[in-house]
């Protein structure tokens, strides 16, 4: 994304520079990039091997983990309990923040800036401190009333809310104010009320953020794990807990544990590079003003 | 790992609300665009109840409870538990007592990991956006790359590092002792004080790129004229990243520190898949602690005391932070 790519740089780079750069940067890649290996490799070996000392590159090449994977541990079914959980939380927080947004980025109202200082401050508070009380209110509901949350992928999906919610409110606000009012302006003119201008107007130009809205909150919730260490049980289990069954009391399937690990950041992965641009984008929009 | 957003907030946040309090007082001079009445309070009503519902319901909640005498034996019934005063805090805060010590000892090691990892994130992030500001073959495909610890989920990288942080499997013991031979023995990395060194890389490894992000993005925003007029002044590259880059990523770093130190001060996913449920003594990081002190041994009312005074320390910490560093803007303005 250089701004001027025909341009030759202003910046008449010494060798310094670009020997600084080449040795910089191939370190920082080789520090992404071990884990990565370490991943893919270790995933392609069988049981005794990944047991005894490490190799960097696998003897006995099989795709034998792959097919384990789905038998030691329910994890087809672990993966439908964090698509559920993740994807839930992120349609219902991002719904209800394009009208909070909307709201806050066009209009002033007494108590907008309460409304808005919450929001941010709650982002920035520990899980932890929201973990206590909404297990134990969780708890006391089900014992009370008999509505089961604890446990629950609803009762999960709330929680959810606690980190994604605040998060898309905050994006999608940075978003909406970069869209000209002009827009809106023109679509009242032509006889759209507020929501008509949101739906017909607003919300058709922030795509982009919202997409990227979206993808980073489901991002953000596919990858939790403090929540569903705590709220989940053996049916409602998600990925971030349920990869620690690869582990049994006499060994630890690591193959199967790296070619799981992979299974499930495959998509992630995929769907981020592929938004990677909208991504960058958001965050500029809203970062740096 | 909520601390996420596009950092935006409190300097623009306090001259805008300036201007809306004055709106609201002078009500006959707003524009007929903004003369909606409750629309707004019905637009941001679903987004009011949930906050309510998720934020600020438990918030009240665990105050309350920091106060109570909760245990396991009232977990099922909340309100029968008996009040106990500041008794669950001063149990915190008796830096003599068993409690107060580890707590008071989580607290220094968090504090010695969140400034060593945001430290190191930082200048890498910092380095590596400034080498990439400008094009060179390879560029994009690098920054994907570079993405890739950011966008992996924490549960399937860190137990990556789990791997490869044991003893007699892993590849770190592998490269140091059989490999390199620098350590004569294949050493711990998991327990014990190396814990600690474990839990700072794999946390600079999975923060740095947020840096790079935001960095990048706030590169893109310096007017190129500045390095061109540098250039025709004869400042070479380096002259330029100190003259030029840096001081113009300031209001960006503001903000990008801040974020990274809540994030990391308050990390509960990486020393949790790191090393399980229970964190070696050495990298016991405040949010585990907390955990365990409520999950494992019941003590909720001891357990909400402290999330209370955690979270009384954040936000001093960062009042305090954004008095100084809108202070020193302020000043570099004037």
């Amino acid at each position: 994304m250089p701004r001027f790519p025909t341009q030759p740089s202003p910046m008449a780079q010494p060798k310094s520079f670009i020997w600084t750069r080449r040795i910089v940067l191939t370190l920082l890649l080789v520090f992404v990039l071990i884990p990565v290996y370490v991943m893919l490799s270790s995933s392609l070996k069988s049981l005794s091997d990944v047991q005894g000392s490490f190799q960097w590159i696998p003897t006995h090449i099989t795709v034998k983990p792959y097919v384990d994977i789905w038998k030691t541990i329910p994890l087809a079914h672990y993966f439908v309990n964090s698509l559920i959980v993740s994807v839930s939380a992120t349609l219902l927080s991002v719904a209800v923040a394009i009208f909070a947004s909307y709201g806050v980025s066009r209009y002033r109202f007494a108590g907008r800036r309460v409304f808005t200082v919450t929001v941010l401050s709650t982002q920035m508070f520990p899980g932890i401190l929201f973990l206590l009380p909404l297990y134990l209110i969780f708890v006391n509901i089900g014992n009370s009333t008999g509505i089961t949350l604890n446990g629950s992928r609803l009762g999960l999906i709330i929680t959810y809310l606690t980190f994604s919610l605040p998060f898309s409110i905050w994006m999608l606000v940075g978003y909406f104010d970069s869209i000209p009012r002009d827009l809106d302006e023109a679509a009242k003119v032509d006889g759209c009320g507020p929501m008509g201008a949101l739906f017909r107007v607003v919300v058709p130009a922030a795509i982009p953020g919202i997409v990227a809205v979206c993808v980073y909150a489901f991002m953000t919730a596919w990858g939790e794990v403090l929540f569903a260490s705590v709220m989940t049980n053996e049916s409602t289990r998600t990925l971030a807990v349920g990869l620690r069954e690869y582990a049994t009391q006499n060994d630890v399937y690591w193959n199967q544990v790296m070619a799981a690990s992979l299974v499930v950041s495959v998509p992630v992965v995929a769907g981020f590079l592929l938004l990677q641009r909208y991504l960058v984008a958001g965050l500029t929009a809203g970062a740096v003003k | 790992m909520t601390a996420t957003a596009p950092p935006r907030n409190a300097p623009e946040a306090g001259p805008d609300s300036g201007k809306s309090a004055g709106r609201g007082r002078l009500r006959p001079r707003i524009p007929a665009r903004l003369r909606q009445g409750g629309l707004p309070y019905l637009l941001l009503l679903p987004a009011v109840l949930l906050e309510l519902l998720i934020h600020i319901v438990p918030m009240v909640f665990g105050i309350l409870i920091s106060f109570k005498s909760l245990t396991l034996f009232y977990i099922r019934n909340w309100s029968t538990a008996p009040w106990s005063g500041f008794d669950n805090y001063k149990i915190a805060v008796k830096i003599h007592q068993p409690i107060g010590q580890a707590l008071l000892h989580s607290f220094w090691v968090t504090l010695e990991f969140t400034v060593l990892s945001v430290g190191l994130s930082w200048l890498i992030g910092t380095a590596a956006a400034i080498l990439m500001q400008e094009s060179f073959r390879g560029r994009a495909v690098m920054r994907a790359i570079f993405l890739i610890p950011y966008a992996l989920p924490v549960y399937a990288t860190v137990i990556t590092w789990t791997f490869m942080f044991q003893q007699n499997t892993g590849l770190v013991n592998h490269v140091l002792h059989d490999q390199l031979h620098l350590t004569s023995d294949k050493s711990f990395w998991l327990i014990g004080s190396n814990s600690f060194w474990a839990l700072v890389i794999v946390s600079v490894w999975k923060s740095w790129p947020f840096a790079f992000l935001a960095l990048m993005a706030g590169l893109q925003n310096i007017p190129r004229e500045l390095y061109e007029a540098a250039a025709m002044d004869g400042a070479g590259v380096w002259q330029q990243i100190r003259k030029i880059t840096m001081p113009s990523l300031r209001p960006v770093n503001q903000v990008l520190v801040l974020v990274l130190f809540l994030w990391t001060f308050n990390d509960f996913n990486t020393p949790f898949v790191l090393f399980g449920p229970s964190a070696p003594h050495q990298a016991d990081l405040i949010s585990i602690h907390i955990y365990q002190s409520s999950f494992i041994t019941w003590n909720f009312g001891e357990g909400s005391a402290m999330s209370v005074l955690l979270l009384l320390f954040l936000l001093l910490v960062t009042a305090v932070y954004l008095l100084i560093t809108s202070r020193k803007r302020g000043d570099a303005d004037a």
